[in-house]
């Protein structure tokens, strides 16, 4: 895994943002960017060249499932590994996330060794 | 409320009691009579039907009042704020307060790492240095080095701790936010309740009228539309336990219902 990868955080709330990105700074992770929603996500992950894309669910504007499933259906994003890390806790929502493609789920409020887990186990997975 | 059912119960009774009446008369072809009935209890449903619409105009003129709605707009008076956007703008101080607090710790928190990795680094240094001092492997001049060495880290050791322990009262008065937030949230609990509690009575109201008039309401409780089949976002589940198997009540849940999925 690539520590120098490029991360970006959507989140509508700027303090959760900050708590992710610290968290990422700590496993290691510098290199990351910030969109408060998916319609400010998308011309970002467009010309950015982004490696990871760790979203919140519930955001005005556009959700992180809708981001999600935008990303699934670009040809230039396709593959782009997704982390949904939200309050969403509806079992149908999570399977909807599975569905849609999304790479790895973390309930809030959540631990510094889940978010570490799963971004390794993702990496992981894709590096086979 | 006695008064009013009683009302009704009148109601009823003059229209059991009539309507027997009424049937006899027709039998036994007495036509005048028995239209003279029929104008009865015409009379006493539309008695009854003003008498419950002047109640439920009075409800619903009390409900709006104890809503505490922004009728400033209707009545021209700009100047009073209704307790509705009062307690939005109290939500919304939650929220301001909730986010100051998280971003002092984190600002505190943020300055506290370098001073304790700073610290960490000068004790492991110092201690190497201290280990070839016992292994008697120290010139003279390393070791005078060494002594002014020591003298400077105890000093900025005992700053240091000075200012983590400042940063952590800072962080401690930092959750003063859950007092005020608490307080401020439950005087919306507060006026949530209120405001059920005028619907519920206004149902109540209305519900006479339909009695009378013979009003029925089709069930409007329409089916959950399948068009759109993704989950609306709904935020964090309150009581997941409770809630039983629809939510998720933690993590290890959510990897358990991800690897039966094949994740």
């Amino acid at each position: 895994m690539n520590k120098d990868m490029k991360i970006l955080i959507v989140d509508d709330f700027a303090t959760m943002r900050r708590i992710v990105k610290n968290l990422l700074r700590d496993l290691g992770f510098n290199n990351t960017h910030e969109a408060d929603d998916g319609l400010t996500a998308i011309p970002m992950l467009n010309t950015g060249n982004f490696d990871f894309v760790v979203t919140d669910w519930n955001m005005p504007g556009m959700t992180g499932f809708d981001l999600l499933k935008h990303i699934r259906a670009d040809p230039e994003l396709k593959d782009l590994p997704v982390l949904m890390v939200t309050a969403e806790s509806k079992r149908e929502q999570i399977v909807a996330a599975a569905q849609a493609g999304v790479n790895g789920y973390i309930v809030k409020p959540f631990t510094a060794a889940v978010l570490k887990e799963k971004i390794e186990k993702i990496f992981e997975r894709i590096e086979k | 409320m006695s008064d009013q059912s009683s009302q009704s119960e009148n109601f009823e009774q003059l229209l059991r009691s009539t309507t027997g009446e009424l049937i006899e008369k027709i039998e036994q072809g007495e036509l005048i009579d028995a239209v003279n009935l029929l104008q009865q209890i015409n009379d006493a449903r539309n008695k009854n039907l003003y008498i419950e619409v002047g109640r439920l105009t009075r409800a619903l003129h009390d409900a709006i009042r104890d809503f505490h709605l922004d009728t400033s707009a209707a009545v021209g008076n700009q100047e009073e704020f209704s307790d509705i956007s009062d307690a939005a703008d109290r939500l919304n101080y939650v929220i301001k307060m909730t986010q100051d607090a998280a971003n002092t710790t984190m600002d505190k928190v943020d300055e506290c790492i370098p001073v304790a990795e700073k610290l960490g680094q000068e004790a492991s240094d110092l201690r190497s240095e201290w280990a070839r001092l016992k292994r008697r492997e120290m010139s003279p001049e390393e070791f005078r080095d060494l002594y002014k060495r020591m003298d400077l880290f105890l000093e900025s050791t005992e700053q240091q701790a000075e200012q983590l322990s400042s940063n952590f009262s800072e962080i401690t008065l930092a959750q003063g936010y859950q007092d005020l937030t608490g307080q401020v949230v439950k005087k919306v609990i507060v006026l949530v309740h209120e405001v059920e509690d005028s619907l519920v009575e206004l149902v109540r109201m209305a519900s006479q009228v339909d009695k009378i008039t013979g009003i029925r309401h089709e069930n409007t409780e329409q089916q959950t539309e399948v068009v759109d089949a993704t989950p609306a976002p709904e935020g964090p589940a309150i009581n997941a336990e409770k809630r039983g198997i629809d939510v998720v009540s933690g993590q290890d849940e959510v990897d358990d219902l991800l690897s039966s999925l094949g994740f």
